[in-house]
């Protein structure tokens, strides 16, 4: 589903390479956390999987497609079938709950009746029935968090990206996002997930793929947190 | 595409930026206006050609009484040179009619044209006006060639060419088109940066949504055409104060001010005011989408 051969990227501003010769695969439904310390890379990954960065070096093949050689205006299509979710939830401030969803369809092009049949439905399964037509601000981080969910996965991708999505709360609210994209994971959407969260890592025992400096220095199939190790 | 949330974004956006929108639509207007202004003073100048070069006629005096120009000498037009004259004029080719008005012709002719000013008309007698050959050229532009031949004839005080006192006038005119166009280039560039320059601020000011639709997979168009439809629009607004600023000058400076009190001259009609406004709001849609094209694909990146 996602395979990075030999990738290399630095940024124009700065001497030393984010990414540094990387080559990972990821198979359809399977769940991954990205770890590493501060500054290892995990963003400039997923930033290269969204094609919002091109590499300097190596190819980046998502469902399928080389994204080098995927012309600028099929990217769009690429963004269509992967789900985004960040620290910062990225919510639109003023408008509700269900406008923000509805958002994401509105701007694909998607018809009124379909959005008003899907939205209701992703907004139950991550569990904010009832909260339609509360603002953002009117929620508490978990509860924009769970908006954030929702909205990346009302157009059911077949990947959905995570950085750092606990990063900004408490652990019991935390398990319950990481109770909703093990969820989602298991609807057959492939899960790819940067934290700094080692309680979240230890428990969910999924595949780990630990970055240093730019570099994969570890992929465990079970693996735990555990810097260094 | 739904054009609701294109027309909601739009209004969102021009809400939010209204100062400068404001700015937008005023700048755009008044270089519009202008280019306008001098589309129709060049529409002006070459009507007003049409007009006066089927009139404009070569005068050729000749001697009288008083005239003392080195050619006459004091010594009035005989009989013989009159005729021989006009056999002359009449067998240039150039020459399309030639008539004569005496000094009696002439007379009434001065009395119809200062009518208003009685005194005037009561110093002067019929013998005090000179008698002349009018001669209509086939091309008015051939004056000199007319002029060169006959200037230096016996019997003749002057030869006078009406164009020439009409090509002052027009040259007045171009220089006013010229400037007008010119305030009206300089205008249109200012206003090609402010709007460039609010399309940018709008971008900036949207970024969250913008940032949001390229992560959901909105296509370039969708995230850029409520952009550029608001700065189109504001162009065209913009275009139609231009036009309103155009129907005005002609209603009220041309057909209420000028047409009545110099009634000498044609004036350019409405059909030439309705060729030019199409012309403006064009101009104004062109330059308001490309400004904002181009600003777009420097600032709203996929
Ligand atoms: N837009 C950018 N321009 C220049 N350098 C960048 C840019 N983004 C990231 N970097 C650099 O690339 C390296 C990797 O950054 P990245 O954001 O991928 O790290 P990270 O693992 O996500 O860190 P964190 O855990 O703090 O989010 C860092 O050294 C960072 O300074
Ligand atoms: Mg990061």
């Amino acid at each position: 589903m996602i395979r990075l051969e030999n990738v290399s990227k630095t940024y124009p501003a700065s001497a030393r390479p984010a990414l540094d010769d990387v080559s990972v695969e990821i198979d359809k439904g399977e769940f991954v956390f990205l770890v590493g310390s501060s500054g290892s890379g995990k963003s400039t990954f997923l930033r290269l999987v969204l094609k919002e960065e091109t590499p300097t070096g190596g190819r980046v093949h998502v469902a399928g497609k080389d994204l080098a050689r995927l012309s600028h205006w099929k990217v769009p299509a690429l963004r269509r079938s992967i789900g985004c979710v960040f620290q910062d939830f990225r919510l639109l401030p003023n408008k509700t709950v269900f406008q923000n969803v509805a958002f994401a369809l509105e701007v694909i092009g998607k018809p009124s009746s379909h959005i008003h049949k899907v939205v209701p439905e992703v907004l139950e399964l991550v569990g904010l029935e009832g909260k339609n037509n509360r603002m953002p601000d009117e929620l508490s981080g978990g509860e924009q968090q769970r908006v954030a969910v929702a909205r990346a996965f009302v157009n059911r991708p077949m990947i959905l990206i995570a950085d750092e999505p606990t990063g900004n709360l408490d652990p019991n609210t935390s398990v319950g996002i990481m109770k909703l994209l093990d969820r989602i994971n298991r609807t057959g959407t492939t899960v790819v997930m940067a934290t700094h969260d080692a309680a979240i890592v230890d428990s969910m025992r999924r595949r780990v793929v630990e970055l240093s400096q730019g570099r994969v220095v570890r992929d465990q199939v079970r693996g735990v947190y555990g810097f260094g190790a | 595409m739904r054009a609701s949330f294109v027309l909601s974004e739009i209004g969102i956006g021009l809400r939010r930026n209204l100062t400068m929108t404001v700015a937008v639509v005023v700048t755009v207007a008044i270089s519009l206006a202008l280019f306008g202004a001098g589309l129709l003073i060049r529409e002006q100048v070459s009507t007003m050609k049409d007009y006066w070069y089927d009139k404009v006629e070569v005068s050729v005096y000749l001697c009288g009484e008083g005239s003392n120009s080195t050619n006459c000498n004091g010594t009035p037009v005989t009989d013989e040179q009159r005729t021989l004259l006009q056999n002359d004029l009449q067998a240039t080719p150039l020459v399309e009619k030639v008539y004569y008005e005496s000094k009696q012709d002439a007379y009434a002719r001065f009395k119809e044209q200062f009518k208003d000013s009685p005194d005037l008309v009561q110093n002067v007698t019929p013998d005090a006006l000179p008698e002349s050959f009018r001669v209509k050229l086939k091309d008015p532009t051939q004056f000199e060639v007319v002029a060169s031949a006959f200037r230096d004839r016996p019997g003749v005080d002057e030869v006078q060419d009406q164009k020439a006192l009409l090509e002052n006038f027009f040259k007045l005119l171009n220089t006013l088109q010229l400037f007008a166009l010119i305030i009206a280039a300089v205008q249109i560039f200012a206003a090609t940066l402010l709007i460039s320059n609010t399309i940018r601020v709008a971008a900036f000011s949207r970024r969250r949504e913008t940032g949001i639709m390229r992560l959901v997979g909105a296509s370039n168009l969708y995230i850029q055409l409520p952009f550029l439809l608001e700065g189109v629009l504001a162009g065209l607004v913009g275009a139609a104060f231009a036009s309103g600023a155009i129907v005005a000058l002609k209603a009220i400076l041309i057909d209420r001010l000028l047409k009545p009190n110099f009634p000498i001259t044609a004036y350019v009609g409405w059909d030439a005011v309705f060729a030019v406004l199409p012309l403006l709001f064009l101009t104004g849609m062109a330059l308001s989408g490309l400004a904002s094209f181009f600003t777009l694909r420097r600032h709203l990146r996929v």
